[in-house]
């Protein structure tokens, strides 16, 4: 049998590194000794979910940890979207086959770098007795330190041994201290423990009404990915050590110093990335003969817009999370120039720009990153824009068509009598099964029709004039202004923010109102919905960390490990 | 043998759900005896599996020929595959069936052909596709279980699913194909002399390693984590297996030889030119891959459900031709959006072609192996659930008869997909649930 397992091993063996294969390494928490290691709060009943890491978790994980100087090359396993986010999408992802040779490949390539002669003396903090060989009290410093935030909690007594056992044992064989460090960093860096946030949930000794909650390092990793999109760093890994954060005082002491740290702000973006679909400019297409000016660069810079944006209102700022829709301060690179027709003099860098009072292209929905998303590569659509708007800012579900429409009309531009979309869409939703949704998405996508498909001002649709009405409820306007202000003004736009805040939070969709949340959302709804505010109650919220027993399955039991538990949250 | 363990540990896991009865495939055990020789012999070639995608159906009245059985005749929407009459089957009839959920459209059915249940939304692809599970069955022995491939470009066009909502992703570009399956890994199958790559032999080492952990992380996992972490160390699992075949001396395969023109970087791109470019230099790269024995099963999409496929300085995707466009009154069809299907039968044409030239063992590759060929619906203006276009072409290595037109009317599709599995070797029992549930295949082409 030439495929047969074993004897390949024998052959291994024989042609090459005396490595005990089946027990060179193992990798992961095991057993009981992880349980003590990682749980202060003492208790050894647990339940394990996991959330895989996305890709910008994958590569802030590396940035943060190794430095930028380190480079994640080639692909990685797609983030899918479920139920509008990313982070519930990777929640519930696992690895594929093709996705985990990626994930080697990224592996053994980090490892590589992160102990070659250009950057060993500065990230590896020992040296070995001789490069030449092994040496294990300084393997297993660096590899009990490194992955302590590779894992984001200490490695347990087990993992210490086995890393450092490999890499002793590969760097005999090899004569190279430095091989054996890179297979062992390599083999952390392509294992279920960094690969996937593995959250620890523990009997809640705090209520009486039983459940479960996150453990300290658990704790630690929901705080640090919600509000910097990265892996615990140093501090709040030693905070959760020390019990600090199943203390209010101690909890607040954390979540007051990650607010302050400029990592912040790449959370901020990361959200945003996430709640607004942003990743789909990544792979965005236009008609380079109908818009001439859209690039792949220019939909970068879109994006970067939007984000800049949000950063300045929001963290630099702290203004409102609804003054988004209506602020006139933007910033402008040298291409989105062109698109606006605006003069930007620095050349590789951004402008502050701030429109013209009454400018129809001020606020989020009225800039190139939502505009270009949400239309067709050759035309604007009205409808998509409408969707986008009811699902993506104010988390409504619009339904999907009825599968046996006549579209023809809505499409054909041929015809002189529909030249504009909105004479198309009226025409169309004479149909009584097309209009009740339409009603949904198309006036407000219609209010933004001074806007083409790659987000460039027009004011005409086939030398026709546009009509730019639109409604939101009862509320009416006219153009992408009078949209962004009725839109400020909905509270379904506040009430969306705090429930993907929680959803991001937790990788779980909100299938029912939390009263903790509601709470939030009515107090800041009437103070100003600011995202430090919000996420700071959120964060302190002990609710944020528990599994309620109204969801935590009735199987999650202590004394049979066997049984499944099925985890709600 | 301990490779058997881990197959059964892939079947539990990919068939979770599905009422599939499989036997360890007989094929590979074949392939395993003779495995040396098969190639140089023209004994024991092993069966492939391929599907090969393309958007947004076709026009049955000018797509359905009247006559069943061998005396068909080719229609209009057929000419580009005229040709291979003799090498394929034309399935007609067949339907997607719903159960009384809502029709997505360009997701319920080609799901519903996929997996055998029709979900009802992207989020709710419940089942693994039949050709995780037939790579599952047939795919191990060579290096990759599966190759997927998007000729437009973009990570989520593919239909291979190994259920609870995860998607195999394909390869994007021609040169990702060609450094994932010709680059540092590959070893020539004709090279003279074999050395093992120590390096190889070290990760190969590693991985072993990594199934330790397995039990600790399962006792403690819920039910949907315990599917997730099944998912992961599976993968692990290939990736070792792909490892343990580099390290090995390959069987000469007489055909491979490594293409030694690396493709150009081509920027992702759903203009139709640049897309069929695309699908030219990967179905070239896959034939190649197929001849050096390096994979068993492959998913080809040339254009997605909801075709993207446009043209230069065109406003209007053929997704949007085929509901915009009106019926030509003279023509009785669209000719705009008809051309795009028109376009994607001469791609795969292009396919059959290759699979035809290539010879080993003195036959065409194609005799070897089962291809087939669908789309998302059939009258793409209404999203049609019933008359969904299914092509298969290859005799399975004399499995299946070829050259005839099998039609059922409102048959459930899934029919077809337990047909194509059971051509392949497997003992599939039943395939997809609810209506879509079928323990018959359609026996009149299998052998």
């Amino acid at each position: 049998m030439w495929r047969d397992h074993k004897i390949l091993g024998t052959k291994i063996g024989r042609i090459a590194l005396s490595l005990t294969l089946g027990a060179a390494i193992a990798v992961g928490l095991t057993g009981e000794g992880s349980v003590k290691a990682a749980d202060p709060v003492g208790s050894s009943a647990a339940s394990l979910s996991f959330r895989r890491l996305s890709q910008d978790q994958y590569r802030q994980s590396i940035a943060d940890i190794f430095g930028s100087d380190i480079k994640v090359s080639g692909r990685l396993e797609p983030d899918p979207r479920r139920e509008g986010l990313v982070a519930i999408g990777v929640a519930n992802a696992s690895v594929g086959a093709a996705g985990f040779e990626q994930y080697d490949a990224a592996a053994r390539e980090i490892a590589r770098q992160v102990t070659d002669p250009a950057h060993r003396d500065v990230l590896i903090d020992c040296k070995p007795r001789a490069a030449s060989g092994a040496d294990e009290v300084c393997a297993r410093q660096f590899l009990g330190k490194v992955g302590r935030l590779l894992f984001r909690r200490p490695l347990d007594a087990g993992e210490s041994d086995r890393f450092s056992a490999l890499a002793g044992r590969v760097a005999a064989e090899k004569k190279d201290f430095y091989s054996g460090l890179s297979t062992s960093l390599a083999a952390m860096l392509e294992s279920v423990p960094f690969l996937f946030r593995v959250e620890r949930a523990v009997p809640d000794s705090n209520t009486t009404v039983g459940g479960l909650r996150l453990d300290a390092y658990s704790i630690a990793s929901r705080l640090s990915f919600l509000m910097w999109n990265a892996p615990p760093d140093d501090a709040l890994l030693s905070a959760a050590e020390r019990g600090e954060l199943s203390t209010d005082a101690g909890l607040g002491r954390q979540v007051d110093r990650m607010l302050a740290s400029p990592r912040f702000e790449h959370g901020v973006r990361a959200f945003f990335t996430d709640m607004l679909v942003l990743d789909d400019l990544d792979g965005l297409q236009k008609d380079p003969a109908i818009y001439p000016r859209f690039s792949n660069r220019l939909a970068a810079d879109a994006r970067e817009q939007t984000l800049r944006m949000i950063v300045d209102t929001l963290v630099r700022r702290n203004e409102d999370y609804r003054s988004l829709f209506t602020t006139r301060r933007t910033f402008m690179s040298r291409s989105l120039g062109l698109l606006y027709g605006e003069p930007v003099t620095s050349v590789g860098g951004w402008e502050v720009h701030e429109f013209a009072a009454g400018d129809p292209r001020a606020g989020l929905v009225a800039q190139p990153a939502f505009l270009m998303a949400h239309s067709h590569p050759g035309r604007s659509s009205p409808t998509l824009r409408g969707k986008a708007i009811r699902e993506v800012l104010l988390c409504q579900k619009v339904p999907a068509p009825p599968p046996n429409v006549n579209f023809a009309i809505v499409q054909n531009v041929k015809d002189p009598r529909f030249a504009t979309a909105r004479q198309r869409l009226s025409a169309h939703n004479t149909e009584p099964m097309c209009s009740g949704c339409h009603k949904l998405m198309d006036p407000l996508g219609l209010s933004l029709e001074s806007f083409d498909g790659a987000g460039a001002m027009r004011s005409q649709e086939n030398g026709s004039p546009l009509d730019l009405g639109g409604a939101l409820g009862a509320e009416t306007f006219a153009g992408a202004q009078g949209l962004g202000l009725a839109l400020s003004k909905d509270p379904a736009l506040s009430s969306c923010l705090v429930n993907r805040l929680y959803s991001y939070g937790t990788g779980s969709a909100l299938d029912q109102e939390l009263p903790w949340l509601e709470q939030i959302r009515a107090r800041y709804e009437t103070s100003g919905l600011r995202i430090r505010d919000l996420i700071r109650a959120i964060a302190i919220n002990d609710a944020f960390y528990r599994l309620s027993p109204a969801v935590a399955p009735a199987t999650v039991t202590i004394a049979n490990d066997r049984k499944e538990t099925p985890r709600g949250s | 043998m301990a490779h058997d363990i881990t197959r059964r540990n892939l079947f539990r896991s990919t068939l979770k759900g599905m009422a599939v009865t499989l036997c360890v495939p007989v094929l590979d055990m074949v392939l395993n005896s003779s495995g040396e020789a098969f190639a140089a012999t023209g004994t024991a070639l092993p069966v492939r599996f391929g599907s090969w995608h393309w958007g947004c159906g076709m026009n049955p009245d000018r797509w359905t020929p009247n006559a069943t059985g061998a005396a068909w005749e080719i229609t209009p929407e057929l000419q580009h595959l005229a040709r291979f009459r003799g090498d394929i089957n034309l399935f007609t009839g067949y339907a997607a069936l719903l159960d009384g959920r809502a029709n997505e459209p360009h997701v319920s059915a080609v799901w519903a052909l996929r997996t055998g249940y029709a979900p009802k939304s992207k989020e709710d692809i419940r089942d693994p596709s039949f050709d995780h599970v037939i790579a599952g069955a047939i795919g191990g022995g060579v290096r990759f279980r599966m190759l997927n491939m998007a000729a437009t470009g973009s990570e989520t066009d593919s239909y291979s699913s190994s259920g609870g909502n995860a998607i195999n992703p394909p390869e994007i570009s021609p040169l990702g194909l060609y450094q994932r399956v010709f680059g540092p890994g590959f070893k020539d199958p004709n090279a003279g002399s074999f050395a093992p790559d120590p390096d190889t032999v070290l990760r190969h080492s590693v991985l072993s390693g990594f199934n330790e952990e397995r039990a600790a992380l399962l006792r403690e996992a819920s039910a949907a984590d315990k599917q997730k972490l099944d998912a992961y160390f599976t993968s692990v699992r290939e990736l070792e297996q792909q490892l343990s075949l580099e390290l090995e001396k390959p069987a000469p395969a007489e055909a491979c030889v490594r293409p030694t023109v690396m493709p150009k970087e081509l920027p992702a791109s759903t203009e139709i030119e640049q897309v069929t470019a695309s699908h030219k230099l990967m179905t070239d790269l896959l034939v190649m891959a197929l001849q050096c024995h390096q994979t068993k099963v492959f998913n080809m999409v040339f254009s997605p459900s909801a075709s993207t496929l446009r043209k230069a300085g065109a406003a209007d995707t053929h997704h949007m031709l085929t509901h915009q466009e009106p019926v030509d009154d003279k023509l009785g069809y669209q000719p705009d959006a008809t051309w795009y299907s028109q376009r994607s039968m001469e791609q795969l044409g292009y396919l059959l072609d290759k699979l035809t030239t290539a010879q080993e063992g003195g036959k065409p590759l194609l005799d070897n192996m089962l291809l087939y060929a669908h789309s998302d619906t059939s009258f793409a203006k209404m999203h049609s659930l019933d008359e969904m276009p299914v092509i298969m072409a290859g005799k399975a290595g004399g499995r299946v008869k070829t050259g005839l037109h099998i039609r059922e009317e409102g048959a459930p599709v899934s029919k077809t997909a337990l047909t194509a599995m059971r051509a392949v070797g497997l003992k599939a029992g039943a395939f997809g649930s609810d209506s879509m549930q079928t323990t018959q295949a359609v026996t009149e082409v299998l052998v």
